[in-house]
């Protein structure tokens, strides 16, 4: 499965607050109705939590949230 | 829905249905759009559409006699359509049309006997249809020459002569038409056609020709009967005789299928209710290009559309009843690939005002909700349609606010005061208060807190509205089963429906009987009445409020759509849930009425149009006011209307039941306060402070997830069940203040969020 690369995804100045690491871009398996997409995502390199942005939340994914849904 | 199901939904809808003048015309010229392109001033494009369908348009169209003004629906507004003189003043004014393309040659050979105008039109007919046609007459035109040069001016039919020669006809000038060629004729040829105003002597022993088919005793010869005065009836025996032709060479069958040939009755129904009476401007002739114009813009351009004039959501998706049944339909039977129409299904208010105003009582409601059920069934309604609601609807349901007991200190209830989960989100005192005035005057009245179930029922989800229904009969039951006095009109509904069993008042028929409490205010205001469209088959509880606004003194203004017509505010049916742009645009649209202020009987209705902007009041802010002015009570957004509920169960408990059942979960201690612009974001995106409250305390518990660099605020999220909620916030002493919130469905798998 091909890494979906999404504009979205910035999530510049915000760190891991456990690890004190600044985020970096990082393959991550999203799921929805059955469907899953990987999606290069910011995350804490060392204990890999994930960041959804808010652009993110609110564009891409749910656009494909809706499209699902009416799948 | 099955095929059949479907063509019975379509069926009922008459908006396709012909215009009526079309229908009349034997002909079945399309006057409404001719007379709509006349209009415009489209004289060339009005000519196109006449001479699409006449034989020998430039001779029909001044001789038309018009059968349509007889069907015509502006007969009843000042007169029918001129559509006579319309037609002669075009044919004088517009470029002359080339004849139409025959069809391939059928390799037939037809001969047509007289030339007069039903000759000439069969010839026309038959030629147009691929036939090898040889016209006989004497000087062709017959009576037609007749005619002055006003009524039928000069080079006219000469026009049409030589469009009969382009069409192939071949014209047999001076010819002696006896019962000797006509024999001749029927020999060598496949089939002939008779003229009626050229039957020679002893054709009558053929018998009169057929009503349905202008056949005649002798197989393979047509007429048409002699001495038809209308020229449109006789260009329609022509066309009727060339499909009989056809049929008789084809070797199919005469008879079936042939009703819709002539003149036949349409069901389109147009109504007349809001258009002024207005004479025709036209006689025979119009006078000038004005009169022509002023006499076309006459045309009502017939159409039904009667639901769609009154609903923003059928006037939203652009089309009517008719198209929106095999567009569910359609949805429905989607294997792979989108469904379009989801969201189209999920936003009719299921109000019921279009069956009420449909002809044919169409009801979009019944077809929506059908359809919503058949996608729960099968798993593909879309989880975010409704869940919020549901999620609303089980709150309402769940310890926090639910409750079922007989009146303080009484051992049973004559009384059962249900004031719906909604008007308690709303206005939690007005329902105090209404609950004090009942056991006040009228004893033992015991009181539930919950919801009626209507919301699952609109989801499609009849399962959980049964469920919650045989919990609310259990609760009455074990209350002795006493009578119901309901508040809400959506849960008046909804019980007498699925509760026949019980007996169930409104608490505006309970109230006009034993007159209005003590503090009523009665200050003398001029009000729009919006009645619920949950009432809309209920004229008696229509009539105890308006009793009652009478008795406050209120002076009543009524809205153009009220009582039966009653619009929905957009909650119905869960549009707002569903369609949150268009739930806007009707509550809107509701709003913008009337100028007076408003006033309902329905929580949704009052909360909806006061969040357009519009004062707008419940009648409990008139019966039991409370200390602010009643229009100007704020609509409670979500979260509060949640607090309301918890709130006041837990106020009537310690105050009335004197118990404290206060159990706060662990999240409500998490002090958070919300920036203007988070707040404005949460209603939007349906994000309640509870939400924000259990990330807070849960998601930031486990880990304070991010922190920004520059900004120093926090983010952090939690996903309860089927939503990951995320906080950007700030630390403030003991406190959290909220600056952003968004949220969404997809899971990151393997993760928190």
């Amino acid at each position: 499965m091909s890494v979906i690369k999404v504009p979205e995804a910035d999530a510049a100045g915000w760190r891991c607050a456990a690890c004190d690491e600044p985020l970096v871009m990082r393959p991550v398996e999203l799921e929805y109705l059955d469907s899953l997409f990987n999606v290069e995502l910011p995350a804490c390199p060392r204990c890999h939590h994930v960041l959804i942005p808010e652009a993110l939340a609110l564009g891409k994914m749910h656009q494909v949230e809706q499209l699902l849904e009416d799948k | 829905m099955d095929q059949k199901e479907l063509r019975a939904w379509e069926a009922r809808c008459v908006q396709d249905e012909t215009p009526r003048c079309t229908a009349a015309c034997p002909l079945h010229v399309d006057v409404r759009t001719f007379c709509g392109l006349m209009a415009q001033r489209r004289f060339d494009k009005a000519w196109q559409t006449l001479a699409k369908v006449l034989p020998l348009p430039s001779v029909l169209a001044r001789l038309c006699d018009a059968p349509c003004k007889a069907e015509c629906v502006r007969k009843d507004a000042g007169g029918p359509i001129e559509t006579g003189a319309l037609e002669r003043y075009c044919a004088q004014v517009a470029a002359p049309a080339l004849p139409p393309k025959p069809l391939p040659s059928r390799r037939k050979t037809v001969a047509v006997f007289g030339g007069d105008l039903c000759g000439l039109c069969a010839a026309w007919e038959l030629a147009r249809r691929g036939f090898s046609v040889s016209l006989y007459c004497g000087v062709p035109g017959g009576s037609l020459l007749n005619l002055p040069e006003s009524v039928l001016p000069q080079g006219a039919l000469e026009r049409e002569l030589e469009n009969l020669d382009k069409l192939g006809v071949d014209l047999k000038r001076d010819t002696d038409l006896t019962m000797a060629l006509l024999d001749s004729l029927a020999e060598s040829r496949d089939a002939l056609f008779v003229d009626g105003d050229a039957w020679p002597a002893g054709f009558d022993n053929f018998g009169q020709p057929d009503e349905l088919t202008l056949g005649t005793r002798r197989s393979g010869i047509f007429a048409s009967p002699a001495g038809q005065p209308s020229p449109v009836l006789r260009a329609a025996a022509a066309r009727r005789a060339a499909n009989s032709v056809e049929r008789f060479v084809q070797g199919v069958s005469m008879t079936t299928s042939r009703q819709l040939e002539g003149a036949y009755p349409s069901r389109l129904f147009t109504s007349l209710d809001n258009v002024d009476a207005a004479a025709p401007v036209c006689g025979d002739l119009c006078p000038d290009e004005n009169a022509a114009l002023a006499e076309a813009r006459r045309c009502l351009q017939c159409e039904c559309m009667e639901c769609v004039k009154v609903c923003e959501y059928l006037k939203h998706y652009k089309q009517y009843p008719k198209v929106y049944a095999r567009q569910i339909y359609n949805n429905a039977s989607i294997v792979m690939g989108t469904r379009q129409a989801n969201t189209m299904i999920n936003s009719c208010m299921l109000c019921g005002l279009c069956e009420v105003v449909c002809p044919e009582d169409f009801s979009m409601a019944e077809l929506c909700l059908e359809a919503r059920r058949s996608m729960v069934e099968r798993g593909k309604m879309p989880p975010s349609a409704h869940e919020f609601a549901l999620r609303d609807m089980a709150f309402a349901n769940s310890d926090a606010c639910a409750l079922a007991r007989h009146a303080p200190a009484a051992e049973s209830s004559d009384y059962l005061f249900f004031p719906g989960c909604q008007l308690t989100a709303s206005d939690p005192d007005g329902v105090q208060a209404a609950y004090a005035d009942l056991c006040a005057r009228l004893g033992r009245v015991g009181l539930m807190l919950r919801c009626c179930g209507a919301p699952a029922h609109w989801a499609g989800r009849q399962a959980m509205a049964d469920q919650s229904l045989s919990t609310l009969k259990e609760e009455w039951k074990h209350l002795s089963s006493p009578r119901i006095i309901a508040a809400c009109p959506t849960c008046l509904n909804t019980l007498r429906q699925w509760l026949p069993e019980a007996e169930i008042v409104s608490h505006w028929s309970v109230l006009r009987a034993m007159g209005l409490p003590e503090g009523a205010r009665s200050d003398g205001m001029v009000l729009a009445v919006g009645d619920p469209c949950a009432v809309r088959h209920d004229r008696a509880i229509r009539e105890d409020v308006r009793t009652l606004l009478d008795r406050l003194g209120v002076d009543m203004v009524e809205p153009e759509l009220t009582g039966e017509l009653a619009q929905c505010c957009g909650f119905g049916g869960l549009l707002a849930e569903a369609n949150p742009e268009l739930g806007r645009l009707v509550a809107q649209r509701r709003a913008d009425e009337l100028a007076e202020d408003f006033v309902t009987y329905c929580a949704m209705c009052r909360d909806r149009i006061a969040r357009t902007g519009k004062r707008a009041m419940h009648l409990y802010d008139l019966i039991y006011p409370g200390g602010a002015e009643p229009g100007s009570r704020p609509a409670p957004g979500y979260s509060d209307r949640r607090e309301n509920r918890t709130r006041l169960r837990e106020k009537l408990l310690r105050t009335l039941w004197k118990t404290d059942q206060s159990g706060a979960e662990p999240h409500e201690a998490v002090q958070v306060v919300f920036t203007d612009e988070a707040a404005r974001l949460m209603e939007e995106r349906r994000i309640l402070r509870s939400d924000v409250q259990k990330v807070l305390h849960y998601g930031a518990r486990a880990g304070a997830q991010f922190g920004h660099d520059e900004t120093g605020r926090h983010l952090a999220s939690w996903r309860p069940s089927t939503v990951t909620y995320w906080v950007e916030y700030e630390q403030q002493g003991e406190g959290v203040l909220v600056h952003r919130a968004w949220c969404h469905r997809m899971r990151i798998k393997g993760g928190r969020a």
